[in-house]
This record gives C-alpha cells, structure tokens and sequence, in this order.
C-alpha cells in the first residue's frame, strides 16, 4: 500500500477551515452542503421510523387496536411520505452525491455552488411544511394522494403536506440540474465519459430522471391542491373528472422515483464491489449503458401500479410487457457485480458486508417485482402485503443498505477517521438479520391475502405479523449502532489518511477530509477506472 | 472560500471554472436543462386538457363563446413582440450598446405589463360572468355545464401558472436593468441577459401553444 | 467565444412571420375543416413555436448537446401523452373472451 506519513486530522480542510455558524449555513462548499443534508435526512429518517415502529407495534395484534383506525392512517401515510420524498430520493445523491460527484470528476465545485446551497433551504423549507402537517396530526391518504379521497373527503392537512412534498421536488430538480451540467462541463482534462467512475454514471442516470420526471409531480400536486381549494376539480367525477388521470400523472413521476432511489444505491455498490474485490468492475461499459436504459425505460412502465384500479386492459398489457423490459438493465448489474467477485481478492470489510446484502436482497426484491409485474398475479397481489414486502426488499434491503455501506466506505474520506470495525460488522450482521426477519414473514402475508393499510387484520396471520414486529426490534437496534460508533470516532477514531481501503479513484488521492478547494492541482487523467492492478497491488497516483 | 486560480479580467469568472467560455457554456447547459423542467411542468396539464377535449369535445367547444379572442389575440401579439424587443436586447447587448440595451428591456417589461393587465380584466370578466370553477359557476347551454367546467379549470390553471412565469419574468427584466444600468454587461460578458431571453422566449412558447387551446377551439361551429 | 450576433433584420422578419400566422390561426378558427381545425392550428403553433426557438432562443446556433437535450424534454413528453392516451382510447375496446375448445 501507500508508504505516506498519515497526518494528523488537525491540518486546515473543509471541516475546520473556518468555524463560524454562518460559515457553514451560508456555505457554497459542496462537501459542506453534503454534510448539512447529511445531518437532515439522518432526522427525517429517524422520524420516518419511528412511524414505522408504531406501525409494527399497533400491528403486533390482529385486533390493532393500540391506536384507532385513524391514526394508523396517518401513520403509514407520514411514514411514507417522511421516508420517500425526504429521506430515500435526496439520501445519496444529496449526500455522497454532492460531496464525491466533483473530486470524482476532478473539479473544485458543482457547476452551481449557490444554486445547490438553494437547493439545500428549498429541501429544509418543504421538510418543515410537512413536519408541520405531522405535528397537527399529518395525511391519511396514503403517501400516493389519490383523488378524489384527498381532494375532496379527507379531513386531514392534506394541503400542508401536499405543499412540502411540491417544495421538496424543487430541490430534487436543482440537485439533478446541478449534477447533469456538473458532469457534462467540468470533468478534469483526461475524464473522458469511458473513464467515469460507474458511481458518476448511475448518478448522471438519476439525474436525468429527477429532471424529467419531478416536474410532473410538481404540477399533478398542485391541481390536486387547487382542487381541494375549489372544492371541484379535473379529478371530480361529479364533473366528468377521472380520479384515473390523477394516478396516471402522479405514477409518471413516481415510478421513475423508485430508480430515482435505487440508482444511486447502484453506482455506490460498483464503487465498493470493485474496491473489495481488488479488481475492476467487470462489464464497465454494461454497467454504464444500463444505468443510462433504466432512465430512458423507468419512464413508460408506470401502469404497472394501475392495473385493477381502472385501466384498459390493452394498456396494462403493454404496461406489463415494458415492465419486464425493465427489468433487464437491473439484472445485468447483478451479474457483472457478480462476476466484479469472481476470482477477485476479496476482504470483508464492513462497506462489503452491505454489498452482499444489497446483491443478495435487491435481487430478491427485484424479482418480486416481476410478479406483481405479471398482470395475472397483481390481480391477487396489489394492495397487499406482497407489494409491501416487495418495495422494502428493493428500497430498504436495496438502497438503504448501499446507504450505509457508502457512509461507512467514505467516513473515513468525510472526517478523517476510522470507525469501530468490531460494532460496524456487528450492526451490519444485525441488520441485516432484522431486515429479513420484519419483512420475508411479509410476502407469505401478502400472499395469503393479508391487505395493506390496514390497521387490523384476521386472526390467523398473527404469528407472521409479530414475527414481522420482532424483525423491526431488531433492524431498528441494528439503525441506531452506527450512530453511537460513527458519532464517537469523530472524536475518538484514528486518523484515517488518504486510502485506508487501498482503492482507486480520485478521491482517494487528496487528504481526509478534503481541503476546501479538492485538488492543489486539478489532476489530467490518464487511466480508466478501476485501474486495479494484480490482487494486493494498487497503483496510487 | 472562493479563490480565483485564474486571471478573471473582470469577467465574473467563478472560482471553479478554468476560463469564460466554459462558463458561459455551462450557464446555457443549466438554463437549457431548467427549460426542459418547464415543458414536462406545463406538460401535465397539457396532457389533461387533451385527454379532456378528446373526452368531451362539444362541451368544449361550446366554451369558445366565452372566451374574448380579441384580448387573447392582443395578448398573443404583446408577447410576440415583447419576445422581439428581449431578441434585441440580447443583442445589444452582445455588441455592448448599453442604452440600447435598458431600453429594449424596459420595452419588454413594459409589454410584459400590459400581457398582466389584460390578462387580469380576463379574469375579471370571467369572475362576473360566473365562470370560475367552485365560485357560483353558471354556464349556458345547460347540458355542457359539468364539463365544461373542466376547461375553465384548466383554463385558470393553465394561465394562471403562466401568469406567475410572466410576473418571475419580469422581476428578473428588472434586476436585468438594474445590473445594465451599473454597466455590469459587455460584448464580453452578458450572460444573464441571454439567459434570462432564453426563459422568456419559453414563455413566449408556452402560450403560443395556450392561445389556440383555449381560445380557437371551436368558434366555427 | 461569444454566442452568434443575429442580425436586426432577420429578428424582425421573424418577429413579422409570427404575427402573420398569429392572424392566420386565428382567422382559419372561423372556417369549419371539421377535425382538421385542431390540427391545422396546434401545426401554426409548432411553427411558430419553432421559429421562436430556431431564432430568437438560438437554437440554431447552439451545440448539438443543447439540442440534444431539447429534443429529450419533447420525447419525454410525449411518452406522458402516448402512454395515457393509450389507456383512454382502449378502455372501451370490448374482449369477448373465448371458450375453450372453440
């Protein structure tokens, strides 16, 4: 490895460059602006969860009577919205995203350092109009909104955390506009696009689908508050409205926002599968290229969540059959992570325990998808469990675990320290453990019938749902250990240097953490990616 | 914070940008990508007015007599020539005549307001002849009532969100006067004013396709 | 590098073209073409859609990038209005299931 004299933390870099409040709330410093979203997803994802253990509390037992109807309503529709829209969407684009996509790339900034502090205040400022609308007791309508319920019947804030939501889209869009002309004008002299980092591609993809696809919900959001308003609307049957439109609108965003989440759980996953195997990803231009078609195909498979609500059938056969189309670009990440492993010097590092969960879950996740994908078998399968279960394999088992094994592969890069190994696997291992045991019992539920968003249920499901309760015991302890760990090595943890996982990439050959302006001297670049030599040897700078 | 690693001239050059025309070229990149936001934006409610006009397509044209063609042809004209008086701005700018670059500009916020002004006794008129949605709507023939609704919904959605892009335009043509009138822009660096003309020109499309929609839809008839 | 200089000319012929088809759409909206009238005049307002982004936005002169991207925002769309339509137009196409043996 590297022969540098790794020097203390104490030297002048992003974090103590200068020390004020103002200095880091007015700052245009991406790495800064990664740790204030760093900071505020982390709350919202414990809010979100706590909703989502009160959940699994009322549903211990079939009668779920620890809260009424009401309320579980709006718990599962706040922990929804809470999760989706504020912690999964900006989660790695908004951290990871910001701070690695221009030391990457080679660049000092994002194209627009102001544009993206904005992006940070709009995100905050949507954040709190639907804490707002939690404090007063939030949404009972699902995270989906769907007319007429929500624009006419409801009697909860739906205006409030309909309005957050469309805030909060703005920052998406920012971020995206940011990072497409980020990587379009300011890769370093030598980046060409085949020598992008796969983590650049998938977020490149991402950003494309933010950009195209948040519009839309944006405006879909604001005819459903106009009709709330008015009290009739182009979703009021009483005036020749189809509430179908309002899903038809909201799912042309809100598929795309399942790979808007999933995406960037992906480039993280190549990074960390080609560190740990010492050797590069197999299929680089694969890889790159289905990122690219899952932005281009995301966007005509929407029906898919329409199927017994009303659609023609003609088109939830061509909804269906897209579908499946979709499904090929996933897959061929799967097996070209796969084969990345394959005869390659493996260490099992913390970042790699989360790479063999996410391959292992996201898989099982992804081809649940093409069941309810599977016209035939939705009809059995929408609306129960069995999506339930589905959409937490691929968003929880998927993407939160690529989450985590980003936070724990570039802490060190971050803060300059290294963390816990011992507590960072046993977390892993935990959470791992926790994850399937809340949510496998969970497809056999929604197999057996067993319906979502429903605060009770039939007796005779009892053993799988407090199964499914015990899991979350144990995911919600395995959450909460990186915490205390990671918390306490900002203070305690040895000082990590450039590349303590010994891996290529740009990134890895500044200082940790990264002086404010990333690079003395912007770096012309001369390899491809991934330049990983025979196992044990890595070529450094 | 910001450290310029490169002589800047005086051309606004950014700390993370190696010379102007990259970041001339990234501005226009950013502007052209926030502009394609715009259409998927419009673009939902473009979408439902189709899907209703195909639906509901006597309703609809029932509506024409309702909708003054004269203002909504003078408003059509105001913003066409409101687009050639930004064009000219730009250019002006592009070859440093600054006066003749506030005037153009003030040229187009003027048109701007009088595009505000008739669009507001539109709405006026429409508010006392109950054809606002939700508030006491009344409409004639009877049997087109329910749907016709639908298009005035969308009618006030559809400008009304146009409206509020006239009236962002504008603020940004005044801080675009303000920066001239500081002798800010040059044949060297005039970005803002040529972003600023390209969202306005956007503008300018979005009620192009408006103009026909909700105002030729069916006076032949 | 600075953007193309238009000439004043070329702006105003421009700017006298869109008025002309301005007037022409609306006259054509009092002669009856049937189903033809929306389609004659959504294609005036492609062309003048057009020609505002031909030349008053430079779309003319720009990089095959920027057009690129402009092209993507209307393919886009169109998936939107494609795909819904495609639900509208089949919803009252009957399917006579058939028994088996027939």
């Amino acid at each position: 490895m590297s022969t540098e004299v790794i020097r203390p933390v104490e030297t002048v870099n992003y974090l103590n460059a200068q020390h004020s409040v103002k200095s880091w709330l007015l700052t245009i410093d991406h790495k800064r602006i990664a740790i204030l979203y760093l900071v505020t997803i982390s709350v919202f994802f414990l809010i979100g969860g706590s909703f989502a253990a009160a959940i699994r509390i009322n549903l211990a037992s079939p009668e779920g009577n620890f809260f009424s109807a009401e309320t579980y309503n709006r718990l599962f529709s706040m922990h929804g919205i809470v999760m989706v829209f504020l912690f999964l969407v900006p989660s790695i684009p908004t951290t990871f995203g910001n701070f690695l996509i221009p030391i990457m790339i080679g660049a000092r900034d994002v194209a627009f350092p102001k544009l993206n502090l904005l992006s940070y205040y709009i995100f905050l400022t949507g954040g709190l109009f639907a804490l707002f609308a939690v404090v007063h007791g939030g949404v009972d309508t699902g995270w989906t909104f769907y007319a007429p319920y929500s624009s006419t019947y409801s009697n909860s804030y739906v205006l409030a955390a309909a309005f957050g939501v469309f805030i909060a889209g703005f920052s998406s869009i920012i971020t995206g506009l940011n990072f497409i002309v980020t990587i379009h004008k300011l890769r370093a002299p030598g980046m060409t696009w085949g020598r992008l980092p796969l983590f650049i591609w998938a977020h490149y993809a991402t950003s494309l689908i933010q950009v195209l696809g948040t519009p839309v919900l944006a405006i879909t959001l604001l005819l459903l508050a106009v009709e709330r308003i008015a009290k009739v609307g182009i979703f009021d049957p009483n005036i020749g409205g189809d509430p179908i439109l309002f899903q038809h609108l909201f799912w042309f965003y809100s598929h795309p926002a399942v790979y808007i989440m999933i995406l960037p759980g992906m480039g993280v996953i190549s990074e960390l599968v080609s560190c740990f195997s010492k050797k590069r990803v197999f299929g680089y231009d694969f890889v790159a290229f289905s990122s690219m078609a899952i932005a281009v195909l995301s966007f005509i498979v929407w029906g898919h969540h329409m199927f017994i609500t009303g659609l023609s059938m003609y088109a939830g056969l061509a909804f269906s059959l897209l579908s499946f189309l979709v499904a090929v670009p996933s897959a061929i990440k799967v097996f070209n992570w796969t084969a990345t492993m394959y005869k390659g010097s493996i260490s099992y590092d913390t970042p790699m325990l989360y790479v063999f969960g996410f391959i292992g879950l996201f898989t099982i996740g992804g081809l649940t998808g093409l069941y309810l994908a599977t016209l035939a078998v939705d009809v059995q399968t929408h609306g129960t469990y069995f999506v339930v279960a589905h959409f937490h394999y691929v968003m929880v088992g998927g993407m939160l675990m690529a989450f985590l094994g980003a936070l724990h592969f570039w802490w060190p890069k971050m803060t300059g320290r290294l963390y816990s190994d011992v507590w960072s696997k046993v977390a892993a291992v935990l959470i791992f453990a926790g994850f399937n045991l809340t949510f496998f019992p969970q497809f056999i539920l929604g197999y057996m019938g067993m319906p979502r968003r429903y605060h009770a249920y039939p007796p005779e499901f009892q053993t799988l749902n407090v199964l499914s309760s015990a899991g979350a015991t144990v995911l919600g302890i395995g959450y909460v250990i990186p915490i205390i760990y990671l918390l306490w090595s900002l203070k305690h943890g040895e000082p990590a240097g450039k590349n303590p996982w010994g891996a290529a990439g740009l990134e890895w050959q500044i200082e940790s953490p990264p002086t404010t302006h990333n690079f003395d001297v912007i770096p012309t670049v001369t390899e491809e990616a991934y330049n990983y030599g025979p196992a044990e040897e890595v070529i450094i700078g | 914070m910001a450290e310029t690693l490169v002589e800047t001239t005086g051309t606004h050059l950014q700390h993370h940008f190696a010379d102007s025309e990259q970041q001339l070229e990234t501005a226009t990149l950013g502007m052209w990508t926030f502009l394609i936001t715009e259409v998927l934006f419009f673009g939902g409610m473009f979408a439902s007015y189709a899907i209703y006009r195909a639906m509901y397509p006597d309703a609809f044209r029932s509506t024409s007599r309702f909708m003054d063609i004269s203002l909504g042809g003078t408003n059509t004209a105001v913003l066409i020539c409101s687009s050639l008086t930004m064009a000219l701005a730009v250019r002006s700018a592009q070859v440093s005549k600054r006066k003749h670059l506030i005037v153009f500009l003030c040229m187009t916020i003027c048109l701007g307001f009088v595009f505000l002004v008739i669009k507001g006794i539109e709405y006026t008129r429409k508010w006392n002849e109950h054809l606002v949605p939700g508030f006491h709507f009344q409409f004639e023939p009877h049997q087109y009532q329910q749907h016709a609704q639908l298009l005035f919904f969308l009618y006030f959605c559809m400008t009304g969100v146009h409206a509020l892009h006239m009236i962002i335009g504008v603020g940004l043509l005044t801080a675009l006067i303000i920066m001239a009138s500081r002798k800010v822009f040059n044949e060297h660096y005039y970005t803002p004013v040529e972003m600023i003309g390209l969202y306005w020109h956007f503008v300018d499309i979005v009620w192009i396709f408006l103009f026909p929609l909700l105002y030729l839809i069916g006076h032949h008839t | 590098m600075i953007s193309h200089v238009p000439r004043v000319r070329t702006l105003v012929f421009v700017f006298l073209a869109l008025i002309v088809l301005t007037g022409a759409t609306t006259a054509i909206d009092y002669i009856n073409l049937g189903d033809w009238n929306v389609v004659v005049a959504l294609a005036i307002a492609v062309i003048k859609a057009s020609l505002v982004a031909w030349i008053f936005m430079g779309v003319r002169h720009v990089t095959s990038l920027n057009r690129l991207f402009v092209i993507a925002g209307i393919t886009w769309l169109s998936f939107l209005f494609l795909l819904t339509f495609a639900d509208y137009t089949t919803r009252s196409w009957q399917y006579q299931p058939q028994a088996w043996g027939h």
